[in-house]
């Protein structure tokens, strides 16, 4: 038995080092920002820097009274859950007929999906902008949704054709042999079947929505539907920085996500392969 | 006789299955088009479009007056916006070289069986899940002047010496490219990890047999076979960097003098702070652009690069 497989040239004392440091390397800002939430204002700007916090909430309690720290997450929520959902039935919809139905153009529509998502969005900002300000969306849940969903397709509907693709033909022959439709195959077989690749899909577009900045900042700009993104941009002391209640604002925009990288790190690599591997 | 009549019979019913199957094909592709042609390739046409006219949001009673290509001349002349296209690209250049570097020695890395591999890999995917605006503001807090832990770490107490990192035009856009280095290697190195994974052991087995030293299987087996991946990774993360925004937003503003404005942020700042719709256009049609021969040329490198390793 070798003692390691993959990588050829490592042995055992570099690779606990560098596994220690990349490990070390990822965690250590955030950590030190989550350590800043929870000091007092004095402790936060101390030199030298104060390494065990007094553990107070000071800055939670004054990110949600004074900053509206909970109306941003309420926002965050309804915008990255609509887009998660609507992202997800049409995908699941697209996906199907590139995987499994005969299609012309295939190639094509696989090609400039993958083409949608590699544009800057300053390219389509200013169009984007005005079609929403002609139909009084700016402000809107909607007038954020449209453009998410049409950024997201591409991440969903790769994910769940690579997924619809992967099932066996047998079980599909077998229900149209029964004399299932075409809808009653899809819904009855194919979706149950395809459950792991949907909430793969969901959790990363999901975390795309919850993350989103440059559209955010140009249709919200109204603080009443401001997502979590922008108000931790923009947050502004009187006179300096509010850096306590800025991390503690940031620690509670990243630990559902730290929550679902642990949980599901193994769907999440698959799906980010998935969609740009295949 | 029977049998020929139910044999056409059979073939029509077959032909009409096929071309019941496409409508039905085509009825669930169509709300993804809707969305994708109404939201993302009319809006590269209307930047065109709008490119070509002078449109000032602040003044509706100018009109939309057709101006050819006078934007695009202005956009020559224009020096902070040359500026950020050099930034822009030199942002691209050393973010993304360093990303698919590091990224490589991280899925050498993981790439092996050890008790704790799923708690490693979650670790590493930690600076990918968080918002970028808020590894943004965590990187602004740490490169801080007055109680920033990167002047704590060189100068110790001695504030006198601190820092204003931020201030220095060749350390911001350094900060910039780190912020993003730190947050983006680890997608690179699941990428290419994909690509690792692939490689059977028995090619390094037989590899060691006749062998070959650490060096010569990771230069002639490793490298290979993970071109590919490494190229997909190269292409996301070049498109990425294309667009890098957020960074320049929370950190400098595309200051101290403009060292850290690109070209996605300049956009933005023309289109809806100044409200040079027209102008602002004319940078969204070169942006994208840019990006567009970039995804080209990767497309065709990495189909020969495919090819390539499906003969060998």
């Amino acid at each position: 038995m070798p003692e390691h497989a993959g990588s050829p040239f490592m042995n055992r004392v570099p690779f606990f080092a560098t596994t220690f440091v990349v490990v070390f390397m990822s965690l250590l800002p955030f950590a030190w920002f989550l350590n800043t939430s929870l000091k007092t204002p004095i402790e936060v700007t101390a030199i030298p820097p104060v390494l065990v916090p007094s553990g107070t909430l000071h800055s939670y309690r004054s990110a949600i009274t004074e900053y509206n720290l909970l109306h941003f997450v309420r926002n965050s929520l309804i915008v990255a859950g609509l887009t998660t959902f609507f992202t997800i039935l049409i995908s699941v919809f697209a996906g199907y007929a590139l995987a499994r139905l005969r299609l012309r153009y295939r190639g094509p529509i696989m090609g400039s999906l993958l083409l949608v998502s590699m544009f800057p969005q300053i390219s389509i900002a200013g169009p984007v902008w005005r079609i929403l300000h002609a139909l009084g969306w700016l402000n809107s849940y909607q007038g954020l949704v449209l453009p998410y969903v049409t950024l997201t397709l591409p991440l969903g509907v790769w994910i769940l054709a690579v997924f619809f693709r992967e099932l066996p033909d047998e079980l599909e022959d077998a229900a149209r042999i029964d004399g299932c439709s075409h809808v009653q195959t899809l819904f009855r077989i194919m979706i149950p079947l395809a459950a792991p690749g949907v909430f793969t899909a969901a959790i990363l577009v999901f975390i795309y929505a919850w993350n989103e900045f440059f559209f955010a900042l140009l249709i919200m700009t109204q603080q009443k539907f401001q997502t979590l993104p922008v108000g931790i941009a923009l947050f502004q002391g009187q006179y300096t920085l509010p850096w306590g209640e800025i991390a503690a604002a940031s620690t509670v925009a990243t630990v559902p996500l730290v929550l679902l990288v642990f949980l599901f790190q193994k769907r999440i690599v698959r799906g980010l392969s998935a969609g740009a591997v295949k | 006789m029977l049998s020929q009549n139910s044999a056409a019979r059979h073939a029509e019913m077959k032909l009409s299955s096929l071309s019941r199957e496409r409508i039905f094909a085509l009825a669930l592709i169509a709300p993804c088009f809707l969305f994708v042609v109404v939201f993302a390739f009319y809006p590269i046409l209307y930047s065109f479009y709008l490119s070509l006219h002078r449109i000032i949001l602040g003044i509706p009673s100018l009109g939309q007056p057709f101006t050819g290509l006078e934007n695009y001349r202005d956009l020559l002349h224009d020096r902070i916006a040359l500026h950020s296209l050099a930034n822009t690209l030199l942002f691209v250049f050393i973010s993304t070289f360093l990303e698919i570097l590091f990224g490589l020695i991280i899925a050498l890395v993981i790439n092996r069986h050890f008790r704790g591999r799923g708690m490693v890999r979650a670790a590493i995917l930690v600076p990918w899940a968080i918002p970028t605006v808020v590894s943004s503001q965590m990187w602004r807090f740490i490169f801080n002047d007055q109680y920033g832990l990167l002047n704590y770490i060189l100068y110790g107490s001695d504030t006198s010496r601190y820092s204003a990192w931020l201030a220095d035009p060749v350390y911001a856009f350094s900060a910039i490219v780190a912020a993003d280095v730190w947050k983006t290697s680890s997608f690179a190195a699941l990428l290419i990890l994909a690509g690792l994974q692939v490689i059977p052991d028995e090619l390094y087995e037989a590899a060691r047999m006749d062998g070959a030293g650490a060096w010569q299987r990771f230069r002639r087996i490793t490298l290979p076979l993970v071109k590919p991946a490494i190229l997909v990774a190269l292409l996301f993360r070049t498109m990425d960097a294309f667009r890098v925004f957020d960074l320049v937003f929370v950190m400098t503003q595309g200051g101290p003098a403009d060292s850290t404005n690109v070209l996605q942020f300049y956009g933005y700042k023309k289109m809806f702070t100044e409200g040079l719709m027209g102008y602002g256009s004319t940078i969204s049609v070169v942006v994208f652009l840019m990006a567009l021969a970039v995804t080209l040329l990767y497309i065709r490198v990495m189909g020969k690069g495919m090819l390539k390793a499906e003969n060998a």
